[in-house]
């Protein structure tokens, strides 16, 4: 270390020699430097202000104003394509409600056919019920009649049978309230 | 050791070489004219930002180039920290921040080619950057709040005893601003490819003495580690001297703290 210093102040007490220590503090090459620094700094403040500076801000306020307008456009389309799902699902529920009615309607159609037919079909079969009802009245009638006549003949004939004298009158009219009975 | 300084003779130190100006054509006294290597390394850093930001934006793309997208970059950040320290009103003196900023940025970027000159290292050129802001922020400060700038120096919010004691110091303080500001950035430039010179010095040992198989890997290493840490300053010395440049901007926009 100290033989490094020791050179490092032999190359300074050197350089001391020719130009006064540091560079930094030869103040004859001031006005130089300060000179040549004053015009590059006009010179990059002109390039600069006049050209790059506003060249930049507007690319910059163009691709700002680009992607603004995109998300405008995107956002715009977002909405479209959420109007139309809407628009979709109204229209689908418009068609379910109007099914639905169709089928409703189409049920009380065929309730109100069916109940027509079946009220016709009911009286069709109450009148052929009643008709059969005549029918079979009338067969009972004609059968209770048959039976009574044919008891009646039976009666005499197991009277005259047994040896008695058949009273035609009088055994109808027994067989007549036995039959009653 | 003493075979050692003897051996050592044959090095060459010469640190503050490289700080040297010198006429580029022939020899002779430095007029305030006469074009220098600092003429020739600004005039560099020039070409530069004229290649970055009129060639490299030229396209004016919407989708930008490499180049433009750098000069963008640049821009932005400048841009947002002039309006983000200084707030809406400081916006308008952003083209002067900038230039400061690319000065430095390029003058010190260009200062680390090998065997370069770089501008920023003299305090001559810090010096009249620091004061240049120092002056004009003042300037401003008078110009647009009146005495009410003063009130920069007189804090309301502190005892009223106090108020005196903290105005002096404040005052100090104020005064001590540009110095510290130029001082800052050529100490750093300087102090930097200083270092990198000395241990640039001692790689050639190996050639004068069997030590050098030491001390010549460990002087390269030291340099590309310096160098390292030099790209780093570069940018962050060109930072700081701009921020520090918004903020002194935002007291004088702003001096009521």
């Amino acid at each position: 270390m100290a033989t490094e210093t020791v050179a490092a102040e032999a190359a300074g007490a050197a350089h001391e020699a020719g130009s006064a220590g540091m560079p930094q503090l030869d103040f004859s090459t001031f006005p130089n430097q300060i000179f040549w620094l004053v015009v590059t700094l006009v010179v990059i403040y002109l390039i600069l202000s006049r050209i790059s500076l506003p060249r930049i801000g507007a690319v910059l306020a163009e691709r700002k104003g680009a992607i603004t307008n995109d998300l405008a456009a995107a956002e715009e389309l977002k909405q479209k394509a959420v109007a139309a799902e809407q628009a979709y699902n109204d229209a689908l529920a418009r068609a379910r409600v109007e099914a639905a009615k169709i089928v409703a309607e189409a049920r009380a159609e065929i309730q109100k056919d069916l109940d027509a037919e079946m009220a016709k079909a009911d009286a069709a079969i109450a009148a052929k019920a009643a008709e059969s009802e005549g029918r079979i009245a009338e067969i009972r009638a004609g059968a209770m009649e048959a039976v009574t006549s044919v008891a009646m003949d039976t009666a005499r004939e197991l009277v005259a049978a047994l040896g008695g004298t058949a009273d035609a009158a009088g055994v109808n009219a027994a067989v007549s309230a036995r039959l009653k009975g | 050791m003493a075979t050692e300084a003897h051996s050592e003779g044959g090095l060459a130190f010469h640190p503050l070489d490289q700080f040297k100006i010198h006429p580029l054509f022939g020899e002779g006294p430095i007029q305030w004219y006469t074009p220098t290597n600092v003429t020739l390394w600004m005039a560099l850093a020039v070409i530069c930002i004229i290649a970055l930001f009129v060639i490299g934006t030229r396209g004016r793309a919407v989708i930008p180039t490499r180049v433009q997208s750098v000069a963008e970059l640049a821009y932005g950040f400048i841009y947002r920290m002039v309006e983000d320290v200084t707030g809406h009103d400081g916006v308008k003196y952003f083209p002067y921040i900038f230039t400061v900023f690319l000065f430095i940025l390029f003058s010190n970027f260009l200062g680390l080619i090998p065997g370069s000159f770089t501008p920023t290292s003299h305090i001559a050129v810090t010096a009249i950057l620091g004061f240049g802001v120092f002056i004009a922020v003042t300037v401003l400060g008078f110009v647009l709040n009146g005495a009410h700038f003063l009130g920069l120096f007189w804090m309301k919010d502190a005892p009223l005893v106090l108020r005196p004691i903290i105005a002096v110091i404040e005052l100090i303080s104020y005064f001590v601003r540009p110095v510290s500001h130029s001082i800052r950035l050529a100490g750093n430039i300087m102090a930097g490819h200083a270092v990198m010179k000395v241990f640039a010095a001692f790689a050639p040992m190996i050639l004068i003495s069997t030590i050098g198989v030491v001390v010549t890997p460990v002087s390269v290493l030291a340099i590309t580690a310096i160098y390292g840490l030099e790209v780093l300053v570069a940018f962050i010395q060109a930072y700081v001297f701009t921020i520090l440049t918004c903020v002194y901007l935002k007291d004088a926009l702003h001096p009521g703290h």
